[in-house]
């Protein structure tokens, strides 16, 4: 199969999506000519023109705003936010216009609507330009969040994301950009909700998504070799989240470990133990669930202190050798 | 022109200084000895150099991304600054924020913004903080263009005109926001206008002119003083790309270099010397000294300890 990069698979999507449906129209800052800050829509303004391919002031509100009230009157807007940091901008019409705007007027309205935007650290662009925010808006009702991990994920989630009736977050990984992996031709669509095990393993089941699953993966790899086989689960949608996957993988294995990058207090990860404490797999645990998150800290400029606060593969690993162990299973009265 | 010799000189040895940092920064950059980004205002010298050196030391300033003429001119140290770019433990902020966050108290700078708009509302507060405490100090707010266009430009200036605060909001309007030419994002072409809509004086010049620049925030430190917010639009062009990623499709090279043909450093170069201030040589002397200073800041910070990965955690919160 072909290859692509993660941010040429998220054009063509977007791409394959207008030239099927005039009614889908794509806004944000910098997106025509400079082709969006990490060069995503290079060349849509050629295809598409200004007027779907529309160039916006530095106006979030605005933006987002724009993109729901067009969507309550039968456009399907895909919105881009330079970083994710910038939806703390447009936080009202994020949370209570988008999310909202259906339930509140009793199902009269629906909101397609997507939201796209870079999320992550890693590229030394400091507190403001690297956070991991999904946590927010998992927290809000009426509006979905996911975060796909491959190029082939990237094109069919986001076509998916096109045709969903509500408003959807799509958190696209920074570091990712520039990945390159095989993506199907033509119109596909992956379902929301539904997670994707990218390793298969017996001893530890590793929860996790975005741009960590690469590293979840090479720590599997890592443990093998000393006999310990990780069981790798790609969440890919936050919300609805896969529980019968987090459920079947946490009983399968008996041993958890739940990794990602956004700080680990308040994160998704204490959502994801809760969810299997509070179901059957409870009674198939052999160890305390583990979450490996980011520190509770902002993101730092300097190279080495940023490497410090989000997970790396030898923590990760670190982590996994630690559940596998057996001192770490329940202590037996 | 009254300005003292000894200030035209100042003036002239910070843009300098603000000059050859930044030719300096962006050299290390691709001999790859930064990680990040990093936005630079070549061509723009004369807006944050010649406000900020019109201040006192008790006045206050919030910076933009595009900021180092407006931290210089202020009085941060240049040895400091280039610590804080290559991350070091003995930065500003030691090495927390990079380039985009410089902020140095000492001097009355309450630092720099990677969210367009962001400082706008802070430096109401401070002006507040100042009303509050029946100072005689002011704050001066930078801002780009394209920054006008946020909510929080509009709210700021609204809140500040009610209170009557000592702010003077200060865009540097550099004909673009990344790559978006200010007729493409408003529909006016007098940004100084927009101060209409809240009640304040706003007043358009031309920001590559440093004298002028002193001039007018002396005289709107005094206006500010007395009867509240104004507004200063300060016209001028940036030479390089809006971030060190900018393929800079969106402009022509001719139209940059026609502005190169009124570069401020040139422009005040000839103003000293037909107004006999200074002699060539003299300011060959302070253009040497700029130099210096930087490769002895480039030293500094090269020379500096790394933070220590275990105290990371150290300024999430106050104790
Ligand atoms: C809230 C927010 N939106 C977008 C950005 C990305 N961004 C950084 S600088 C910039 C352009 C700013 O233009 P202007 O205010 O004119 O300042 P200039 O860069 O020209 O100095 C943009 C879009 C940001 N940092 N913050
Ligand atoms: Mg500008």
């Amino acid at each position: 199969m072909r290859e692509l990069t993660y941010a040429e698979a998220i054009r063509e999507a977007l791409s394959e999506e207008m030239r099927r449906d005039d009614s889908v129209v794509f806004l944000g800052e910098d997106i025509g000519v400079y082709g969006g800050a990490f060069g995503v829509s290079r060349g849509m303004l050629e295809e598409f023109g200004p007027v779907r391919v529309r160039d916006t002031p530095i106006s979030e509100t605005a933006i987002v705003g724009c993109g729901v009230g067009a969507a309550m009157s039968g456009l399907r807007p895909v919105v881009e936010i330079m970083f994710s940091d910038f939806v703390a901008v447009a936080m009202d019409q994020i949370v209570n216009q988008a999310a909202k705007a259906r339930f509140q007027f009793g199902g009269q309205f629906s909101v397609p609507m997507v939201i796209r935007t870079p999320s992550g650290s890693g590229t030394g662009a400091a507190e403001q330009h690297s956070q991991s925010l999904e946590a927010w808006f998992v927290h809000t009702p009426g509006i979905k969040v996911v975060t796909p991990s491959t190029p082939a994920d990237a094109k069919g989630m986001l076509t998916t994301a096109i045709r969903d009736p509500n408003p959807v977050l799509f958190l696209e990984q920074k570091l990712l950009y520039r990945v390159k992996g095989e993506v199907p031709e033509g119109e596909y669509t992956i379902p929301f909700g539904k997670a994707s095990v990218r390793r298969e393993g017996r001893d530890v089941a590793v929860i996790t998504y975005g741009r960590m699953v690469q590293r979840c993966l090479e720590a599997a790899d890592a443990v093998a070799r000393e006999g310990i086989e990780a069981e790798v689960v790609d969440l890919r949608s936050l919300a609805p989240l896969d529980r019968d996957a987090i459920v079947a993988s946490a009983k399968k294995c008996g041993r958890v470990l739940i990794v990602h990058e956004a700080c680990t207090t308040g994160g998704v990860g204490g959502e994801i133990a809760a969810i299997i404490a509070d179901s059957e797999a409870f009674f198939w645990l052999d160890a305390p669930i583990r979450r490996l998150g980011g520190l509770d800290s902002p993101i730092p400029y300097n190279r080495t202190l940023e490497d410090t606060v989000v997970p790396r593969t030898a923590g990760i690993a670190d982590a996994l050798r630690g559940l596998a162990r057996k001192g770490a299973s329940w202590p037996r009265a | 022109m009254g300005i003292p010799a000894a200030k035209l000189k100042e003036l002239f040895l910070k843009m300098s200084q603000t000059r050859h940092f930044e030719e300096t920064a962006a050299r290390l950059f691709t001999e790859g000895k930064v990680h990040g980004t990093a936005h630079f205002c070549i061509g723009e010298e004369a807006t944050g150099v010649g406000v900020c050196s019109a201040l006192a030391p008790e006045d206050l300033i919030a910076q933009t991304h595009r900021g180092h003429n407006q931290a210089i001119g202020k009085g941060m140290r240049l040895d400091r600054m280039m610590a804080e770019f290559l991350g070091k433990e003995t930065g500003y902020c030691h090495g927390r924020g990079g380039c985009m966050h410089i902020a140095d108290s000492s001097v009355g700078s309450l630092g720099a913004n990677g969210i367009v708009g962001g400082g706008i509302p802070i430096a109401v507060g401070a002006a507040f903080a100042q009303q509050y405490r029946k100072l005689d100090a002011i704050t001066v707010c930078f801002f780009g263009d394209g920054a006008t266009n946020e909510g929080a430009f509009h709210e700021a200036l609204n809140l500040a005109s009610v209170w009557k605060l000592p702010i003077l909001f200060v865009c540097v309007n550099n004909y673009y926001a990344m790559s978006t030419p200010l007729n493409r994002h408003m529909n006016i072409s007098d940004i100084a206008v927009r101060a209409q809509s809240y009640g304040i004086r706003g007043k358009s010049l031309d920001g590559n002119d440093v004298i002028s620049v002193y001039e007018a925030t002396l005289e709107a430190k005094e206006y500010v003083r007395r009867e509240g917010p104004m507004l200063l639009v300060l016209n001028t062009y940036r030479y390089m790309g809006h971030s060190k990623s900018d393929p800079q499709n969106y402009r022509t090279k001719e139209e940059v270099e026609s502005w190169k043909k009124r570069d401020p450093l040139v422009l005040f170069r000839d103003r000293l010397l037909r107004d006999g201030i200074c002699s060539a040589e003299e300011l060959d002397a302070l253009d040497g000294q700029a130099l210096r200073d930087v490769a002895a800041a480039v030293e500094y910070a090269e020379s500096s300890p790394e933070p220590r990965t275990d105290e990371v955690l150290r300024d999430v919160l106050a104790e």
